[in-house]
């Protein structure tokens, strides 16, 4: 069966991309996954704040205690070589290109306008077969608007684009107010990919101890729905590459992936649960499923049942939420 | 030839050399030359080759002595091999130091010369060190300046190697280890050109080796032994012609030339002052001073002290020469002389009888000079050639004190200056944290390496960890500068920290017309009304242009917090003018780059910003029309402070210790404690305010308080009738006591402003869970209020421990601590036990404490954190060596034990005039309890009481020995590098025995007080100094090489984890009559992370597993049970998760990622490991008891084991 499949022009075996994660930050772990026919990696992505603060950190922690006490001048040997984070990242870029066939994505996460710029040249140096500019983003400035903020990710991109030659993709949440409007604006400002969508993470309540609790929520197939109305309506307004993320677990969510008009699934929760091996089981179950579904070819699948083709269309739009409601009231029985 | 011109200090000029010229170097750290130890190691960790192009190996030991032998090995076994040492360490290398020399075999050892150890340890510089080497056969050659650092390191070098003489190369710790100074760099052909290939290779030819086997280190016999030792005498003797040679070999390659002895001054001088080291620099700059005013003086300079060349000597010295004083920078108690003016003596002696020569007639004086650093300036060298030009000079004499006791000192124009005109001096005064000392390091290298100037940088820190003032000493002029004494006039002030105005007279050193910064909250228009009088007037009377910068709100806004540095340094250059304004700062953002590139961009980012907008915040002030109207400087001690306070505390803390004269101290060391509390350092900027409305009153505040500055009482209600308005109160929720008032009280001025007390405090507001029952607000307004609260608080009558019949944490902490306000880092991991202990058995303590943290917190005059009870007891507090203390503390032992033997005998004696019943009781062991404790007490008063009325010289002695019949707790403190490594032999045999001590180790897994280099103790994957990419090996588990002895009580605590764990241990081990062990985590800066968080790390410590909480009890074994309990066994988070929040793992991460994988899998194996041996032991059922063996005063205070491992 031929799985092939075309993202941000790149030709990949197949509609399996390892996204963002521990598994794609150690080489040992990217072999495996290499190994289970993953067909695009996409590596942690460097988060200019993280970055930021762990050099900050590190220089308190070193200069902050030195040269006050006769003798201790310093505590730690003053190396003569480079520590910065960032170069840690770029170090690994450069050795999973130099140990992997499949095309790498690097992702970037930055704040102030030039780190992007900055961060995708050098990525680009190190050998990224392509960029994941990732938008996360929560908007907590009362003062800044939807639109400025929309305005200063689409600078970012067409400064980025500028400034390298790979093609870039931007990892989109699904909080903009018009995303139709704005996915639309990444493209004509260079976009050469969106990804569907970010997952947040969302904190919860210690109530007793009265403290935020940070644990890793791992997605579901549940979520995919959000994606697949996204995808099926994005697909049919751009033109660049699509994929989804956040939900893919088994081989019917990729099926509506790319019926909804992905070009290919970036699995991550799927990973982490199963293990990399189980990108094999899924490449080999799409292609069971195409083959025992009558499919040639992945590609005569990819946006079947997008907007524009959908059976009923009102399904993705407020129709939809009208039909719910009605349907709940046959069950709700009131109290 | 060009050489590169640099700016470096004594201690990497010396590494430089020895690095390039050694394969081997075998190491320890000590003060003040471990830098050369590190240096090495790093540029060997980096890649970086000898000249011969081969990697050095550099290996650190377990003690200097173990350094010493390694490279007496490498040495005899081929290999060109260094060592860097000083002071005690040096002490510990004599043995092979003989050993070494009587094999002849080529070696050059670095020393950073400092005082040793006598009545007090000194980290400063002297020659009392490399003095006690002298008779070793060791050629000694000595540098006086940081660019003779550098020179003679390579000389030595070669002569060593053609002589075959191994070579003591040393130079003044601090003053030249330390100083910062552009000199010009020997390149690698330089050394190259030096090293003669035939001399290295008949070197390596007479190496052990089984291709050519020879015998050495044979055992002599009376037939041949002195033979044998006489048959050097020829190297000996040709090894001045030797040097000499090198020397001129040196001049003809580089244009510096040397003497084995340098003559300075005029060549018909009369009097001429002979010495070695720093001291000479200024000597000479006084000589020509003197000179140009038409003196006949001269300065002999000592290059080559041993073999002392007598021909040399006497040639050296001007024909005219009538007068001679010799300088000994060290001291011999009770000999003749100090050692250099024996030497002149013997050869002046000699040269006169065998020639009868224009010598024969000279006056010869001999003094003692800068003794641990103590400044030596030209108004001394100038007041030792006035007494040359005496009809009777002093004889013997020393120069820098007041000695008003033997009368030795001369006096001396204090105010003497010939500091040039065209030399600009500048001091600044920062806090340790600030980074000044670091900009300042920077500013030396721009003014040295980037103009046509000379430069010379000296830094003085503080005795204190914790909220250290550092004071910058700046030159620089178009000549070289050889100053070697701190600035006394400079054109350029700066005070970093607003509120040192209220300390330290810092515009003493301002001279007429002179620039002061100040780094000040307050703008222009409003500075000056709130500047001290004192400043007021200086400023008026020396007519000061005056400049302020809120240093520390444009550190902020630049997110550089509290570092001010980089904002400091630019205001310097924008106001001095050194450089053109726009180049300087393009200068310092070099700079910068360079300094910080490394660390990363943000951190270069953010320094450049706070660069760019400081000189729109910098201001003058204008200050004429101005009146001097502000308040006086306050008193350093208050009106109440004892007399000894007032008069010897007071002025070593406001800087002016140099003036105390000769009778003001103790001749044998011994000062009193109990003295911190009159420091009110005032160094927080925050401190922590009680709310005790949500206060749970459980005293975790106060047991983690490093510094013992929050503090709990319970009290009857009835006092509070005397409280101030503000001081707060509730009733103790507990009704244990009966009806209480609970409080808890900071003391603001002492506090260090950790937020430790904070962090643990796990009561919550619970309409505002940021807040908890301990907040951090600013000090400043509270000063005055939580003064009278305080000293309210103190007046509270103190919790009486006897009255509980167990001590629980909190409890505890109702116990006044005797061990309060150190000068400890803050947030120090270490000083919460030492503070537990002192509330435990503080009024019957006797510490011995090992070199290091430790003893410094603990005994780093000018004041002693170790107090008194209202009864006046405390604890017995000394250190003897790093090396040696577990021996030390079980001497207080034996003492104790034979003293309170002797009362009992005494007793007996009397056991009928004092009734045999009340002799037996009070004879009989006394259980280590608080309650058992007060009523031997009792007893004591009343035997006391009893013998007022027997007039017999034994009645006088028992009564002297009386308080012995009260057991004293015998505890001997240290950090891991005293008990894993240097002191561990002295600790391993201590254990074995069964006399009642206990150790305890405060275990930071690192050197912590020479500056984080590796001990045993360091885990896993951590970087540390000499083990750069993370330490390769397991840390060591001293606690399991302890319970193998079987009579040994052994703990592992840490205090963030369990604070009831560790309570009960170090009950149970002062319980326990035979030797304990506790082995305690201690965080450290050197982890490097915000010591805030330190117990929550050492949670994670426990909670993953590399520190297993354990008590092994050897009366559990006694009793039928597994003498271990495993308390917490870790497994419950990975090791991982540990080691990503601290920067010593962090940064192995950051150099090699794959590496740090490998070793957290590796710790976490071998946790796993470690705790499945524990858990094997501790459902081990030993054979009980069947007598002998330790006897067990008290049962165990657990004997059942924890339900799951019964299970």
């Amino acid at each position: 069966m031929d799985l092939t499949t075309t993202y941000l022009g790149l030709t990949l075996r197949n509609p399996f991309i390892a996204g963002p994660s521990p598994l794609t930050g150690r080489l040992d772990t990217i072999r495996l996954l290499e190994a289970a026919g993953i067909a695009a990696i996409v590596l942690p992505p460097l988060f200019e704040e993280q970055i930021s603060n762990e050099q900050m950190a590190f220089f308190h922690s070193i200069d902050t205690p030195a040269e006050s006490f006769a003798e201790a001048l310093s505590y730690f040997s003053e190396q003569e070589h480079a520590i910065v984070a960032s170069e840690a990242h770029i170090a690994h870029l450069v050795a999973v290109k130099k140990d992997t066939d499949v095309p790498i994505i690097g992702a970037i996460n930055a704040v102030t306008p030039d780190r992007w710029t900055d961060y995708a040249i050098r990525m680009e140096g190190a050998g990224a077969d392509a960029l994941e500019l990732d938008f996360y983003f929560v908007a907590i400035d009362a003062s800044e608007s939807g639109e400025e903020i929309e305005r200063r990710f689409i600078d970012v991109l067409r400064r980025v684009k500028e400034s390298v030659r790979i093609p870039v993709s931007v990892k989109l949440t699904a909080f903009h107010t018009s995303l139709a409007h704005f996915a639309r604006s990444l493209e004509a400002a260079g976009a050469d990919g969106l990804v569907l969508l970010h997952r947040f993470y969302e904190p919860d309540l210690d109530i007793k101890n009265l403290e935020p609790l940070f644990r890793l929520q791992l997605s579901d197939s549940r979520e995919l729905l959000l994606r697949l109305r996204w995808l099926a309506i994005l697909s049919g307004k751009v033109a660049c590459s699509l994929a989804a993320n956040g939900g893919v677990h088994s081989v019917e969510d990729t099926v509506k992936a790319v019926m909804t008009g992905a070009d290919c699934v970036q699995l991550t929760s799927a990973l982490l649960e199963k293990g990399s091996g189980y990108a094999a089981t899924l490449r080999d179950g799409l292609a069971a499923w195409l083959e025992q579904n009558g499919y040639d070819s992945l590609r005569q699948m990819r946006g079947s049942m997008n907007i524009e083709r959908i059976p009923d269309p009102r399904a993705l739009s407020r129709a939809h939420y009208m039909h719910l409601m009605d349907s709940w009231g046959v069950h709700y029985k009131g109290g | 030839m060009t050489r590169k011109s640099v700016t470096i200090d004594g201690n990497e000029a010396a590494a430089s050399v020895a690095f390039r010229l050694n394969e081997v170097a075998a190491i320890y750290p000590i003060t003040p030359s471990s830098p050369m130890a590190e240096l090495c190691d790093t540029w060997s960790a980096s890649g970086r080759k000898n000249i011969w192009g081969d990697t050095v190996s550099i290996t650190e030991m377990q003690s200097e002595g173990g350094a010493a032998g390694a490279v007496h090995g490498a040495l005899l076994a081929g290999a060109l091999t260094t060592t860097f040492t000083a002071s005690q360490g040096l002490l510990l290398m004599i043995p092979d130091m003989y050993k070494i020399a009587g094999e002849l075999i080529p070696f050059v050892m670095h020393v950073a010369a400092r005082t040793l150890a006598t009545h007090a340890l000194s980290i400063f510089g002297d020659h009392s060190d490399v003095m006690a080497c002298r008779q070793t056969g060791f050629a000694m050659l000595a540098s006086s300046s940081v660019q003779e650092a550098h020179d003679m390191a390579c000389i030595a070098q070669a002569a060593t190697l053609e002589s075959r003489i191994p070579f003591l190369h040393f130079f003044d710790g601090f003053r030249t280890s330390h100083e910062e100074v552009k000199i010009e760099l020997l390149s690698d052909d330089d050394l190259g050109f030096m090293m003669r290939d035939d001399l290295i290779k008949a070197n390596r030819s007479r190496s052990l080796s089984p291709d050519r086997p020879v015998l050495r280190g044979a055992t002599e016999n009376p037939d041949t032994f002195f033979q044998t030792r006489e048959a050097s005498n020829s190297f000996y003797l040709a090894c001045a012609q030797i040097v000499q040679r090198v020397m001129q070999q040196f001049a003809g390659r580089t244009g510096r030339s040397y003497d084995l002895f340098e003559y300075y001054g005029d060549k018909t001088a009369e009097r001429v002052v002979v010495l070695m080291g720093s001291g000479a620099q200024t000597a000479i700059e006084t000589v020509e001073r003197l000179e140009n005013q038409g003196d006949k003086v001269g300065v002999l300079v000592v290059r080559l002290y041993r073999p002392f060349s007598v021909d040399h000597f006497i040639s050296a010295l001007p024909k005219t020469l009538k007068a001679l004083a010799v300088l000994d920078r060290t001291k011999e108690a009770g000999a003749v002389a100090d050692p250099l003016y024996l030497d002149v003596f013997t050869a002046l002696r000699e040269y006169g009888n065998a020639e009868g020569t224009h010598l024969a007639g000279v006056r010869l004086i001999g003094g003692r000079y800068g003794l641990s650093s103590k400044e030596f300036t030209p108004g001394m060298v100038k007041a030792v050639f006035d007494e040359l030009r005496n009809d009777k000079p002093k004889n013997r004499f020393t120069i820098g004190i007041d000695d008003d006791v033997t009368h030795l000192s001369l006096p001396y124009d204090k105010t003497y200056d010939i500091e040039g005109g065209d030399v600009v001096g500048a001091v600044f005064f920062g806090l340790g944290s600030d980074g000044t000392v670091g900009a300042n390091k920077n500013s030396i290298k721009i003014i040295g390496e980037e103009t046509d100037n000379f430069a010379q940088g000296y830094y003085v820190y503080d005795s204190k960890k914790s909220g250290a003032v550092t004071i910058s000493h700046l030159r620089f002029g178009p000549r070289p500068i050889r100053s070697a004494y701190l600035l006394r006039q400079a054109k350029f002030i700066a005070c970093h920290q607003f509120s040192f105005l209220e300390k330290l007279d810092m515009l003493q050193y301002a001279a007429p017309g002179a620039v002061f910064l100040l780094n000040s909250p307050y703008g222009a228009d409003e500075v000056w009304e709130h500047l001290p009088e004192e400043v007021q007037s200086a400023i008026m009377g020396k007519q000061l242009r005056f400049f302020v910068i809120d240093g520390g709100r444009v550190a902020r806004e630049a997110g550089m917090g509290s570092r001010i540095n980089t904002i400091m340094q630019t205001c310097f250059f924008a106001i001095s003018g050194v450089l053109p304004r726009e180049e300087a700062i393009d200068k310092i953002k070099g700079s910068i780059k360079k300094t910080y590139g490394k660390k990363g961009e943000e951190v270069v980012r953010r320094n450049w910003a706070a660069v760019d907008t400081t000189l729109d915040n910098l201001h003058e002030v204008s200050v004429s029309g101005r009146k001097v109207s502000g308040r006086p400087r306050p008193p350093i001690v208050p009106d109440q402070a004892p007399d000894f306070i007032k008069k010897v505390t007071a002025p070593m803390m406001r800087g002016e210790g140099d003036r105390l004269p000769v009778s003001t101290f103790s001749p044998d060391g011994t000062w009193p404690t109990a003295t911190t509390q009159w420091e009110k350092r005032n160094i927080a900027y925050e401190v922590p305010v009680w709310d005790p409305a949500v206060c749970i009153q459980c005293m975790k505040c106060s047991i983690h308080c490093p510094h013992a500055t929050i503090r709990g009482k319970i009290f009857d209600p009835a006092l509070l009738s005397n409280a101030p308005s503000a001081f707060q109160s509730v009733p103790l929720h507990s009704k244990n006591f009966g009806e209480k008032q609970f409080t808890i009280q900071v003391a603001a001025e002492d506090c260090t402003g950790c937020g430790l007390c904070v962090t643990v405090c796990p009561a919550k507001n619970k309409q505002d869970p940021k807040r908890k029952a301990i907040n951090m607000t600013p000090q400043a307004p509270l000063r005055e209020q939580q003064r009278e609260n305080y000293a309210f608080f103190l007046g509270l009558p103190d919790f009486d421990r006897s009255t509980v019949d167990t001590i629980d944490v909190k409890t505890s902490q109702y116990i006044t601590p005797l061990f309060e306000y150190s000068g400890a880092c803050a947030g120090c991991g270490e000083t919460p036990y030492v503070k537990l202990l002192t509330q435990l058995y503080g009024d019957r303590l006797l510490i011995a404490n090992a070199t290091g943290c430790s003893s410094i917190y603990g005994g780093n005059l000018p004041t002693c954190p170790y107090t008194t009870d209202r009864e006046g007891r405390g604890p017995a507090w000394a250190n003897s060596l790093f090396e040696d203390n577990a021996e030390f503390g079980l001497g207080f032992r034996l003492a104790v034990d034979a003293q309170r033997n002797q009362t009992e005998r005494l007793l007996r004696g009397f056991g009928s005039v004092l009734e045999s019943d009340f002799v037996e009781e009070v004879t009989k062991p006394v259980p280590e309890s608080d309650k058992d404790i007060a009523l031997q007490r009792g007893r004591v008063r009343e035997l006391k009481r009893r013998l007022q009325s027997i007039t017999t010289q034994e009645a006088r002695r028992l009564e002297m020995l009386a308080d012995y019949l009260v057991p004293k707790s015998v505890w001997i403190l240290g950090g891991d590098g005293w008990a894993y490594d240097i002191g561990y032999g002295g600790l391993d045999h201590v254990l074995s025995t069964k006399h009642n001590v206990n150790i305890l180790v405060l275990d930071t897994g690192v050197y912590s007080n020479t500056g984080g280099q590796a001990s045993k103790a360091t885990p896993l994957g951590a970087a540390a100094k000499f083990a750069a990419h993370g330490k390769d090996t397991n840390e060591k588990d001293l606690g399991l090489m302890a319970m193998s002895y079987g009579h040994v009580y052994v703990a592992s605590v840490a205090l963030g984890a369990q604070e009831g764990h560790t309570l009960k241990a170090f009950l149970e081990a002062g319980s326990y009559q035979g030797p304990s062990l506790i082995i305690a985590y201690s965080h450290c800066i050197a982890h490097g992370y915000d010591l805030r968080l330190g117990p929550q790390q050492q949670k994670l410590a426990v909670d993953c597993g590399v520190w297993p909480l354990y008590r092994y009890d050897p009366r559990r074994a006694d009793a039928g049970e597994p003498p271990l309990i495993v308390d917490a066994e870790g497994g419950k988070r990975p090791v991982s998760e540990y080691m990503t929040n601290e920067t010593r793992f962090k940064m192995v991460e950051k150099l090699d990622p794959e590496a740090f994988r490998r070793y957290a899998a590796e710790s976490q194996l071998a946790a796993e490991r470690r705790m499945a041996v524990y858990r094997h032991i501790s459902q081990l059922r030993l054979p009980a008891s069947k007598g002998g063996g330790t006897t067990p005063t008290e049962g165990p205070a657990e004997t059942s084991l924890q339900p799951e491992k019964e299970a």
